[in-house]
């Protein structure tokens, strides 16, 4: 066992010497591992990040929301439909929701208008998502006029601006009073937008909705636990989708590792020969250039991995955020909260590791079984 | 100790150009002696030195060493024979440029798994002894001719074979450098152990250090 | 589900391992056909060459299939959000009849990696190699297996279908589901414990005793194979109800998950090591007569039973713990 790691070691070192040897000729390849590993581990990271932020914001909503339904369309919910419902055995609470889209042509972008249940944004003033003030450059205390579907425009003093925290959703919210919300859309009186109701027990909320279902056919319940696994699945089909595009450039990668474990120049081949005729065995040359490989990899996969932490969670991924966030014109800028995954890490060492070791494989068996008897002819 | 029998070795197989470098050699040579081969270029001295240093099959033939029959080995075993057994002196010398002197040394005992401190200190006084203390850590191209020989000798010396297998090993050397090389020959000669090599030089071949010396032509041993 | 990151991982992983081995399949017929160990001709030179590249590539195979199996588990229940009625992998790989099946699949082939391996580094000891054609001849057989592993993995990754309400551990360990999986999690806690500690004393006693006599050593494959099914058994009936403190959740897979401090894979590890050995002596029987292993045969056989004696002494110890630091009372005292 002693001579076992003895004798690794001494493969280690050797390898570390001629890697140190040939510098110049492994940087090049480290450089293509680590970018690719960096690009890898970026979408991973950040997805992830996504996925994490999205759990936690859908953490506050509503067990169940219920939509009313007209020839297959989401309508208004009309007056009574609170009523009807009346009481159902686990919700605990009921209320109708007031909310809708307005387009700004000012900057080109969608906002959330919305009238909070509780007065807490008097007459006249709005509270604004982080970035609708930074888009319309709003501060406390500032004027802002809309102009209404309807043509009338609208003014509203600025009464406060969201916190940053969980951005995601409120980026783009503008909270007003019911007063104004009703007058800003020509909402009509006693409608509501939807119904939320929340649930305490998670396994009554299949019931509840069935009760729900029953009692309002023409609505459509939707339930939180519904939609975190849409996003789930979403999230993880945009960051497999972009591996899957990304896979040409794995393949492209394989090849040059390849190439690169198979164009052995003269000297390194004369080295082999020699090492072969002093009493090196092909199985230790194997190990030798395995330990090389697996040394290469560790290296650019700390590399790549760390950059991407880095560019992700210090610098919200600037170079990936548009094709992975993509679901609003306005995007909010908020703070990912730094998070490793196991399974993350795992699956990017099958698509970066796994390729590169599988692509040198056959290489490094062909330079290993060398002629022993090639060292004594020149 | 180490006994040839109608040794055939053949390269390029079944292909048009097909080549019988050895053409049935029986030979015995004898332990603790200098042992040379000679004869013209392309004769298969080489080829005979790899057979018998285990560096290659014989495509027929047998092969015995101490009374073992190790021709039909495969190469995972003669590979072990060869690093404990023979001890090889290149005609290039054959060191690994970018490593220094030192390193180069310790090669061929990294797959035995020897402790590092153990195998250092041997490799050291191997080098002491070749008078090579202050150039260990150098890097072997910087070294000279001579240098760079010993560095060699040291190198097959590190397992402490019992066989030392030279080609040529004169034949970069001055007429100085080569008396010297047959002087540590010598030493290790004395040592007990046994010396095979091939050479053009008659410095080497007539040397009073070299017991027997082997004549070959065309793959065939021819009688001295 | 295709587009599921992990699942493209174990796809590319499995699909690459069962090309590179279908690449290397017409070599090893070669090398069953011509092999001559006896000849110095360059064809028999080449061919000892390539056994180099079949063992580094059947090494490469199951290291790969090892991480492949965590990885899939691990990715089953992470996948169980996506599912109604999942909680944790059993969920996932109920979502169709493939789930199981796959997983089991992918355990299958690399105990028979690992044996094969065993096989071919008693083989690479004896300098006539006796063992070529017969170890060459296993390693076709152990294509197919590893494609059918694949083909398992791809038809259960491509019935994935979000709609599908499946049932996890809950039911299918449940006392009053049916099934050999419920059956066993009904066992009560007292004669699993039996089971369990009996089993593996038997199994530690024979390998223990091989890698001192050299005897037994079939019993000790034998033993070790059912160890492993006893500790499954123990890990379903009694160890996963100390470790979630709760006297009716069986599952052998929410013990890997974070909430319970992945100690799952204290378990697991140590299980399949010792299974892996214990199963690798029982490969190395069938040859213990055959002349030029005499000498290596039992060296390395006993020094694999050995292995699979402290792997399972290290199951027996883990299981205690997690026993003893529990809060939950199963047996009265
Ligand atoms: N790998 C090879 N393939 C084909 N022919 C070879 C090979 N190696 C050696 N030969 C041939 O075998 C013959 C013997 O070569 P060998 O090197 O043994 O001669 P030598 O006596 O050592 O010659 P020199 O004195 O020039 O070193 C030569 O004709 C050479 O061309
Ligand atoms: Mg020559």
């Amino acid at each position: 066992m002693n001579a076992w790691i003895e004798k690794q070691r001494h493969l280690i070192d050797f390898t570390l010497a001629s890697l140190a040897r040939r510098r110049t000729k492994n940087l090049g390849l480290l450089l293509v591992y680590a970018l690719l590993v960096f690009v890898l581990a970026s979408v991973a990271l950040y997805t992830h990040a996504l996925r994490q932020e999205a759990a936690r914001v859908l953490e506050r909503s509503p067990e169940v929301i219920l939509q009313r339904m007209v020839a297959g369309r989401h309508d208004l919910i009309p007056p009574g439909y609170l009523e009807r419902i009346g009481r159902i055995r686990g919700v605990q609470q009921i209320e109708g929701r007031l909310w809708g889209y307005y387009y700004d042509p000012v900057v080109k972008a969608n906002y959330t208008f919305m009238a909070p249940a509780a007065e807490q944004v008097k007459a006249g003033t709005l509270v604004v998502g982080p970035a609708v003030a930074r888009s319309r450059g709003l501060a406390p205390g500032n004027t802002i006029s809309f102009r209404a579907y309807s043509g009338k425009l609208f003014a509203f003093t600025v009464a406060g601006v969201l916190p940053h925290a969980s951005e995601l959703v409120s980026a783009d919210l503008v909270l007003m009073s019911e007063a104004d919300f009703r007058a800003f859309f020509e909402y009509p009186a006693g409608h509501h937008t939807d119904i939320a109701l929340s649930v305490a027990n998670p396994l009554e909320v299949r019931t509840v909705a069935a009760k729900l279902a029953a009692a309002l056919p023409d609505s459509r319940p939707i339930l939180r636990e519904e939609v975190l696994r849409t996003y789930a699945s979403i999230f993880d089909w945009r960051e497999g989708l972009m591996l899957a595009l990304l896979s040409a450039a794995i393949f492209a990668f394989a090849i040059l590792a390849w190439e690169k474990a198979s164009g052995l120049s003269a000297e390194e081949k004369r080295e082999i020969g020699i090492l072969k005729a002093i009493g090196w065995e092909t199985g230790d040359v194997i190990k030798m250039k395995l330990w090389e490989g697996g040394l290469i990899s560790l290296t650019a996969f700390l590399l790549g991995f760390v950059a991407a932490y880095v560019q992700v969670f210090r610098f919200g991924a600037p170079l990936f955020e548009p094709v992975l966030k993509g679901w609003a014109v306005l995007y909010p800028r908020f703070e990912l909260v730094p998070a490793i995954d196991g399974l993350q890490v795992a699956t990017l060492f099958f698509f970066t590791v796994f390729p590169y070791m599988a692509a040198v494989l056959v290489p490094i068996w062909r330079a290993a079984i060398t002629d022993p008897d090639s060292a004594m002819r020149s | 100790m180490i006994e040839l029998k109608s040794i055939r070795k053949a390269f390029n197989q079944g292909r048009p150009n097909e080549f019988w470098a050895l053409n049935g050699i029986d030979l015995t040579i004898e332990a603790k002696k200098v042992t040379a081969f000679r004869g013209p270029s392309g004769s298969g001295k080489t080829t005979l030195l790899t057979i018998v240093g285990c560096l290659a099959r014989p495509t027929s033939g047998r092969v015995r060493l101490a009374e073992d029959d190790i021709s039909g080995l495969p190469e995972r075993f003669l590979t072990d024979i060869r690093r404990s057994t023979f001890g090889f002196v290149f005609q290039q010398f054959n060191l690994i440029k970018g490593l220094s002197a030192l390193d180069n040394v310790m090669l061929p005992a990294f797959p035995t798994g020897r402790p590092h401190r153990e195998l250092r200190e041997r490799s050291e006084s191997l080098l002491d002894r070749l008078k090579l203390a202050h150039r260990r850590e150098a890097r072997v191209e910087w070294l000279s001719g001579g240098e760079q020989q010993r560095v060699a000798i040291a190198r097959a010396l590190v397992n402490d074979p019992k066989v030392l297998i030279a080609d040529e090993p004169t034949a970069n050397l001055d007429t100085a450098l080569s008396r010297e090389f047959m002087g540590i020959l010598e030493n290790l000669n004395a040592e007990g152990r046994t010396v095979i090599l091939t050479s053009h030089d008659p410095l080497v071949v007539e040397s009073a250090a070299v017991h027997r010396v082997v004549s070959m032509r065309d793959g065939r041993l021819t009688e001295d | 589900m295709l587009f599921q990151p992990a699942i493209i991982a174990l796809l590319l992983a499995s699909g690459v391992a069962v090309a590179m081995l279908a690449a290397a399949a017409p070599f090893a017929v070669q090398v069953i056909r011509q092999w001559d160990i006896a000849s110095g001709s360059e064809r028999q030179l080449q061919l000892e060459r390539r056994t180099y590249l079949f063992s580094t590539l059947a090494a490469f195979v199951m290291t790969v299939q090892l991480i492949a199996l965590l990885l899939f588990v691990f990715n089953a229940d992470r996948m169980s959000v996506m599912f109604v009625g999942a909680m944790c992998a059993v969920g996932t790989l109920n979502v169709n009849a493939w789930g199981f099946p796959a997983l089991i699949a992918q355990m299958a082939v690399f105990f028979l990696a690992a044996t094969w391996l065993a096989v071919n580094h008693v083989d690479t000891r004896a300098p006539d190699y006796p063992l070529v054609r017969i170890k060459y001849a296993l390693l076709l057989l152990l294509l197919p297996a590893l494609a059918f592993a694949f083909g398992l993995q791809l038809k259960y990754f491509l019935g994935l279908k979000a709609d599908v309400i499946t049932s996890c551990c809950g039911s299918l360990f449940s006392g009053d589901a049916k099934g050999l999986a419920a059956e066993v999690a009904a066992l009560k806690p007292a004669p699993a414990m039996l089971l369990f500690y009996g089993a593996i004393a038997v199994s530690a006693g024979l390998t223990f005793a091989h890698a001192r006599t050299r005897r037994y050593g079939y019993a000790a494959a034998a033993a070790s194979a059912g160890a492993f099914a006893a500790t499954l058994v123990g890990v379903l009936s009694f160890v996963s109800l100390y470790i979630y403190e709760h006297p009716n959740h069986h599952c052998p897979f929410c013990i890997l998950k974070p909430e319970y401090g992945h100690q799952g894979y204290w378990l697991y590890v140590p299980l399949f090591a010792a299974t892996a050995a214990g199963l690798g002596v029982g490969a190395l029987q069938p040859f213990r007569r055959v002349a030029s292993l005499r000498e290596v045969l039992p060296t390395v056989s006993r020094r694999l039973a050995s292995i699979a004696a402290i792997g399972y002494l290290l199951v027996a110890m883990i299981a205690t713990y997690f026993v003893l630091q529990s809060n939950l009372i199963l047996i009265g005292h």
